[in-house]
């Protein structure tokens, strides 16, 4: 099953498994699926919908029972973004975001790519502690990182600092093990031939098996992006000013205030979630691939 | 995996290739090697440690108390009613409740997405969003949908001249409340894992049963259920331990984050948090850690037995 489920296949035949059910009942069936499909898409789509139609009401509308805002307004978006810190959450949100799926794409593909393409002594023992690390809860490291960050080997503090937010997540057992995977499909002449013409290990790293894992690499960049865009708990612990915070702790904290600001906190929301929904959007066939491909979670 | 040395076929030209990949293959694995030394299998064995120490952060002793933690555990687990009981008995409740509503609906959704094409991609995409939604952000907007008055759930109860209800501010209702957003957010994900295992089955299976006359349902439960039992493991697996570990929802849902009203949705890791990070008795919240991580190591063993069964 693994060897069949390569990106390009998953979804291409799309006539396979398909029940053929008797003539007669078919449309009938048919018929019955598309209209439980419409009523549940409409049930994913709702939220989102009062999400972004609350964003756009005035403050005294909240509390009414209407749908849609009789005067719809940006006030609470321009509320959001001159008087609290959001665009700095999402400043931060966006740097770490970035730099850790910057190093998980060039970590975990090198080591994919030397677990794939090296004998050397130690190699099974090795992959396997780093396999075994997946086993472990995230939720059992919370501790342990928070007093290592607030007592580093190197700098004063990682409490509230870029590094201190996407350290546990700059390398990852799950996409090196991903990377192994494709890079083992890197055929092994084309790196001895490179090798004969003087191309150096690390110029084979780069020029040769990482183009040829550009799909795979890929994938895992915007898993690890969206991953590390909605992570809360470490982020949350790590982070203690409001400068600092990342969108979902930021977006949490909006609450501290004696009455819920319904329409500051859906405007927040909004601005968190649609950048990110285009996003997926545009990529989707490629993340729902990967997604099958993978099974990796965001 | 027998790896050719080289084309070129001198003995001293394969071994002084066969050392520099060794030597090469060491400094491309140094930083992940210090990476996973120090950042997850080190902190592992820390939490451990912690949890034989009565750890405070702020005192300026971590004296070492054997395994008065996890008595301290056994205790609250036995009282009548405590908070860490209640986190327990939640936890479990979101386990047995969540994974099998979640992927009975996600197994009915995926078989109407086989069997129609038109529109299907954007079917898949619609169903697909809330798992790529930041959970805290889509927790808050069904917290506003729950509200009693203007939330839009008793809008449409009041449309259909049914009674108010309070949703999350009784306790018997908060815990199914929450666990509804919970499988809306991430169905989307068990849909498309169950539709590559569709994909996945020979069309000729399903011809050969019409020919024998196979009622759906027998078509169902003795061609799809078996062959998409890699799947359904998987997903049973993976949700199961996912919902082991809730957290965001219930914070972003409950008053102050505390997992109420009166505990009722408090979860274990929740617990882990206030208990480290508010009160800072780290000692007894890594001890807490490590019965979760008990926990799901349990679950991948049971996995892993399930799946050496299957190949035998």
């Amino acid at each position: 099953m693994a060897q069949s489920l390569t990106p390009s296949n998953i979804f291409k035949d799309q006539d396979r498994g398909r029940s053929v059910g008797k003539a007669g009942e078919d449309w009938k069936y048919k018929f019955f699926s598309y209209l439980l499909l419409t009523v549940i898409a409409f049930t994913m789509i709702v939220p989102f919908m009062w999400m972004l139609s609350t964003s756009i009401k005035p403050e005294t509308e909240i509390l009414r029972r209407n749908i849609f805002p009789v005067e719809p307004t940006l006030d609470n978006y321009h509320e959001v973004i001159n008087r609290t810190d959001l665009p700095l959450w999402y400043k931060n949100s966006f740097i770490v975001a970035v730099i850790s799926t910057v190093s998980v794409a060039f970590f975990d593909a090198l080591a994919g790519f030397v677990f794939a393409k090296y004998e050397f002594p130690g190699k099974r023992p090795i992959f396997i502690i780093f396999l075994t690390s997946l086993m472990v809860p995230t939720e059992m490291l919370l501790i342990p990182w928070f007093i290592m960050s607030s007592n580093p080997p190197i700098g004063g503090t990682w409490v509230d600092t870029y590094w201190g937010i996407a350290f546990p997540g700059v390398i990852t057992a799950a996409g090196i093990f991903l990377m192994r995977q494709f890079m083992q499909g890197v055929p092994d002449e084309l790196l001895d031939a490179g090798r004969i013409d003087g191309v150096s290990e690390f110029g084979l790293f780069w020029r040769v098996a990482v183009p040829l894992s550009l799909p795979a690499i890929g994938a895992l960049c915007i898993f690890n992006f969206l991953g590390n865009w909605n992570a809360f708990i470490w982020p949350l612990i790590a982070t203690t000013r409001s400068e600092m915070f990342t969108l979902p702790v930021g977006i949490q904290q909006f609450s501290s205030e004696a009455d819920t600001p319904w329409n500051l906190i859906m405007t927040g929301a909004s601005l968190s979630v649609v950048p990110l929904l285009l996003v997926v959007m545009i990529f989707q066939r490629y993340i729902i691939e990967g997604i099958a491909l993978t099974g990796l979670k965001g | 995996m027998g790896r050719k040395a080289n084309a070129a076929g001198s003995p001293r030209f394969r071994w002084t290739l066969a050392r520099k990949k060794i030597v090469w293959a060491y400094i491309f694995l140094a930083i992940p090697i210090v990476f996973f030394a120090y950042i997850r299998i080190y902190p592992t064995f820390f939490a451990f440690q912690m949890s034989l120490h009565d750890y405070n952060p702020l005192a300026v002793e971590q004296p070492y108390v054997g395994l008065e933690n996890y008595e301290k555990v056994v205790e609250e687990l036995s009282k009548k009613k405590s908070v860490t009981k209640s986190a327990f008995r939640n936890t479990i409740s979101y386990v047995v409740f969540g994974v099998p509503i979640q992927l009975c609906l996600a197994l009915a959704i995926a078989m109407m997405l086989n069997e129609i094409r038109f529109m299907s991609t954007l079917y898949r995409i619609l169903f697909f969003l809330p798992f790529v939604t930041s959970t805290i952000a889509i927790a808050w907007v069904f917290r506003m949908l729950y509200q009693p008055r203007f939330g839009l759930f008793n809008v449409i109860l009041q449309f259909l001249s049914l009674p108010q209800q309070p949703f999350l501010t009784r306790p018997q209702q908060a815990l199914p409340s929450i666990l509804a957003l919970v499988i809306w957010q991430g169905m989307g994900f068990a849909v498309i894992i169950f539709l590559a295992g569709l994909k996945q089955i020979p069309r000729t299976y399903y011809e050969a049963a019409e020919v024998d006359g196979a009622s759906r349902w027998h078509t169902f439960r003795f061609i799809t259920m078996p062959l998409l039992n890699p799947s359904i493991v998987y997903l049973l697996v993976l949700q199961t331990i996912s919902f082991l570990r809730m957290f965001a929802p219930v914070v972003a849902m409950t008053e102050q984050g505390r997992g109420g009203p009166l505990d009722s949705t408090t979860t274990v890791v929740l617990r882990v948090y206030r208990e480290a990070f508010q009160s800072f008795n780290m000692g007894y919240a890594s001890s807490l850690t490590v019965v979760l991580f008990a926990m799901i190591l349990g679950v991948t063993i049971i996995q892993l037995s399930v799946t050496s069964r299957r190949i035998n």
